[in-house]
């Protein structure tokens, strides 16, 4: 067994193992936390298929960004865990049945007969200048140009639509606009009139 | 690196939607008060979109964004029915969502960005660009659904139709990443010859096929993947539920035949027999509930459910023991069934948004009653919609129909004709229930119909045009016909 291999193990390792603790820990922040130990993992693994890219946009992004706003969410709101366990067991019967049912078909289809290292060629060696970003950027913005830009107009209706369905205006709160206090003119709230002296 | 500059020419339509989704974004942000702009914006959008499609027709199947974009007549003629259809459900729901205080830029922009998704959908060739199209499209809507704020319906539709998408999108990638593997490709056209030179061992393909059917299923909203139709209809504003029942029907119909048609048409005995129990259920589940319902937003979503098993029906019947012979006669009257229940759908709701008005939302069988006291011309045109929907002669409804039942009997499928006609008739007792509501009994409402000449004359002309095209159906199936010999 090579280094590699060890690595690979090891990383495997504590990846199943996280990811089993999160589904079991009873304190949600140690599940993310724990979710977070899973990513870094699979992160390792994805640098071990030279998958660089992918493996620190995982850490960035989801490690970095999404796990850590999952967090704030799971701290700030406060989670009645009895609530959520509460018919657990009336429901364990069919809701294993159907993991089973849907393991099973998923091993038949996707066991070693199909999907097997057989069936997948070798990848090829490559150079040890190789930049898998710089193959990634390439192809993002030449053959799948479309998509990219398809993605990026979806991003931007969720934009809109989380500020159609968020934005409003009240009327009746007294909010001051400081670009109008700046550009508020001595004509607009002086008012000089001119009046003739009065007589004694 | 050899790669050369996409040629633009073919998706011109689609940047031009783009373009000018910018600007009516850009004049909404920075002008006040600019909801008339907006609207007058978008429907010149549409209208752009279909000179700028016309334009660009030419027979021929062209291929661009490395084979990610194709361009056929079948495409050009489904968008170009999305446009019409759109164009009139802003038309129809103008004044609906002025009174509601839901008219915004916001709301133009989700409309013209649904519209952008269809088209994608449309013209897709890849697993990439569908989905993308359809997450454009379905993401737009859940917002839509959703933009009655203060609808706790509304909002409690808007987040069924949300999860339960997000579900059927998700059994559409797996079953799209399951292709993948057995193909090692994501292009339609690939997929289809990979599939043509492996044979042998199909069990990766078909579990991909079922769990591909099962999403397309959710998207035209057919049993058993029906369930949120009724809620999401019922729940969303008229003129959203107007929206989500008509166009992107079309949508669907131009993704099932990219994926099914374009992508895995060496299955076709395998999704044929899918859609086959699909369609009887649909058929049967759709006339049958839609008794039982009173509120007519319902009663026209489970008509819905109904029209669209009656489509597969046309889908079901393209390839016989591997005889291709009826495919393109059979697949052009499912497309004639799709315009033909879009024009009537949207007549439809039409008539429930004439009789709505501020405070009031029209939606029930209630609020048909003694119509015809009330606007007897209302009256005729919505009498008009219901025969056509029934499928009574000679309304175009009844030509789908018949052209359908026609492709399906040259199959040889008589008992699913047979069928299909029984639980026609069943179906014809809800609508001329309405029928009946509106003629015999004694209006319950008399507030007079205020609504904008623009929406009457063409809701009139919408429901004119149900019964003309009846009358001469001829070059609508010509249409339909072309598309499909010049595409496949």
């Amino acid at each position: 067994m090579d280094f590699q291999a060890v690595v690979f193990y090891f990383l495997a390792t504590v990846v199943v193992l996280a990811s089993l603790r999160v589904i079991t820990a009873k304190n949600p922040v140690h599940a993310a936390l724990f979710l977070v130990l899973a990513f870094f993992s699979a992160g390792g693994i994805w640098m071990l298929l030279h998958a660089e890219f992918l493996a620190i946009a995982l850490v960035m992004v989801y490690v970095g960004a999404v796990m850590v706003l999952f967090l704030f969410v799971v701290m700030m709101l406060d989670i009645n865990l009895e609530r959520i366990r509460q018919g657990f067991w009336s429901y364990l019967p069919i809701g294993a049945l159907i993991g089973i049912l849907m393991l099973a078909e998923m091993v038949v289809v996707l066991g070693s007969r199909y999907f097997g290292l057989e069936h997948v060629p070798q990848p090829a060696e490559f150079p040890a200048g190789y930049s898998n970003t710089k193959e990634l950027g390439r192809l993002l913005y030449t053959d799948y140009v479309y998509p990219f830009e398809l993605a990026s107009i979806v991003l931007l209706v969720a934009m809109i639509a989380a500020v159609a369905l968020t934005l409003r205006k009240r009327k009746s709160v007294k909010a001051l606009d400081p670009a109008k206090q700046i550009a508020v003119k001595r004509d607009d709230r002086v008012r000089i009139v001119s009046m003739d002296a009065e007589k004694k | 690196m050899n790669f050369v500059i996409p040629d633009f020419y073919p998706a011109a339509a689609e940047l031009f939607v783009v373009a000018m989704s910018f600007v009516v974004l850009m004049t909404g942000t920075f002008l006040q008060n600019s909801r008339s702009l907006s609207y007058y914006l978008t429907q010149f959008t549409l209208l752009g979109a279909a000179v700028v499609t016309v334009y660009t027709m030419d027979g021929q199947v062209t291929l661009t964004f490395t084979n990610m974009y194709v361009d056929d007549l079948m495409g050009d003629f489904l968008k170009l029915m999305v446009y019409l259809s759109v164009a009139v459900v802003l038309l129809y729901s103008r004044s609906y969502i002025g009174d509601r205080r839901i008219e915004s830029t916001e709301y133009y922009m989700l409309v013209i960005y649904a519209t952008l998704g269809m088209m994608v959908m449309i013209a897709a060739n890849h697993f990439l660009t569908l989905y993308l199209g359809l997450e454009l499209l379905s993401l737009s809507l859940y917002a839509l659904v959703a933009t009655q704020r203060d609808s706790a319906r509304a909002t409690e539709a808007a987040m069924k139709y949300f999860v339960l998408g997000a579900l059927a999108s998700g059994l559409l990638l797996y079953g799209m990443s399951m292709l993948y593997g057995a193909t090692g490709s994501l292009e339609l056209s690939r997929i289809a010859q990979a599939i043509y030179h492996q044979g042998g061992d199909k069990t990766v393909l078909m579990f991909g096929l079922v769990f591909v059917v099962a999403g397309l299923a959710f998207k035209l909203g057919v049993v058993p993947f029906h369930m949120w139709i009724p809620d999401v209809y019922q729940g969303a504003p008229t003129s959203v539920t107007l929206l989500i029942a008509s166009a992107p029907k079309l949508a669907a119909f131009g993704m099932a035949m990219r994926l099914l048609v374009n992508g895995l048409f060496e299955l076709a005995d395998q999704w044929q027999s899918m859609l086959m129990f699909l369609a009887v259920l649909s058929i049967a589940l759709g006339n049958i509930a839609a008794i039982a319902q009173p509120n007519l937003k319902r009663m026209l979503g489970y008509s819905g459910i109904s029209h669209m098993g009656f489509m597969l029906l046309g889908l079901v019947s393209g390839v016989v023991e591997g005889d291709r012979h009826f495919a393109l006669n059979a697949y052009s009257s499912a497309m004639f069934y799709v315009f033909s229940y879009v024009l009537m759908t949207l007549a439809a709701f039409g008539v429930l948004l004439v009789l709505s008005r501020a405070g009031f939302d029209a939606e029930t069988l209630e609020d048909l009653k003694g119509l015809n006291k009330r606007s007897s011309w209302f009256a005729g045109m919505m009498a008009i919609v219901m025969f056509s929907m029934a499928g009574i002669p000679f309304f175009i409804g009844f030509y789908a129909k018949f052209s359908v039942l026609l492709a399906v009997v040259a199959s040889g499928y008589k008992w699913l004709a047979v069928f299909a006609v029984m639980m026609s008739l069943i179906g014809a007792f809800y609508y001329l229930r309405v029928v009946k509501v509106m003629f015999f009994d004694e209006p319950q409402d008399s507030s007079p119909i205020a609504t904008p000449a623009t929406m009457r004359v063409a809701l009139s002309l919408n429901a004119l045009a149900i019964a003309a095209l009846g009358l001469l159906p001829g070059w609508v199936m010509w249409i339909c016909d072309q598309s499909m010999l010049q595409s496949f």
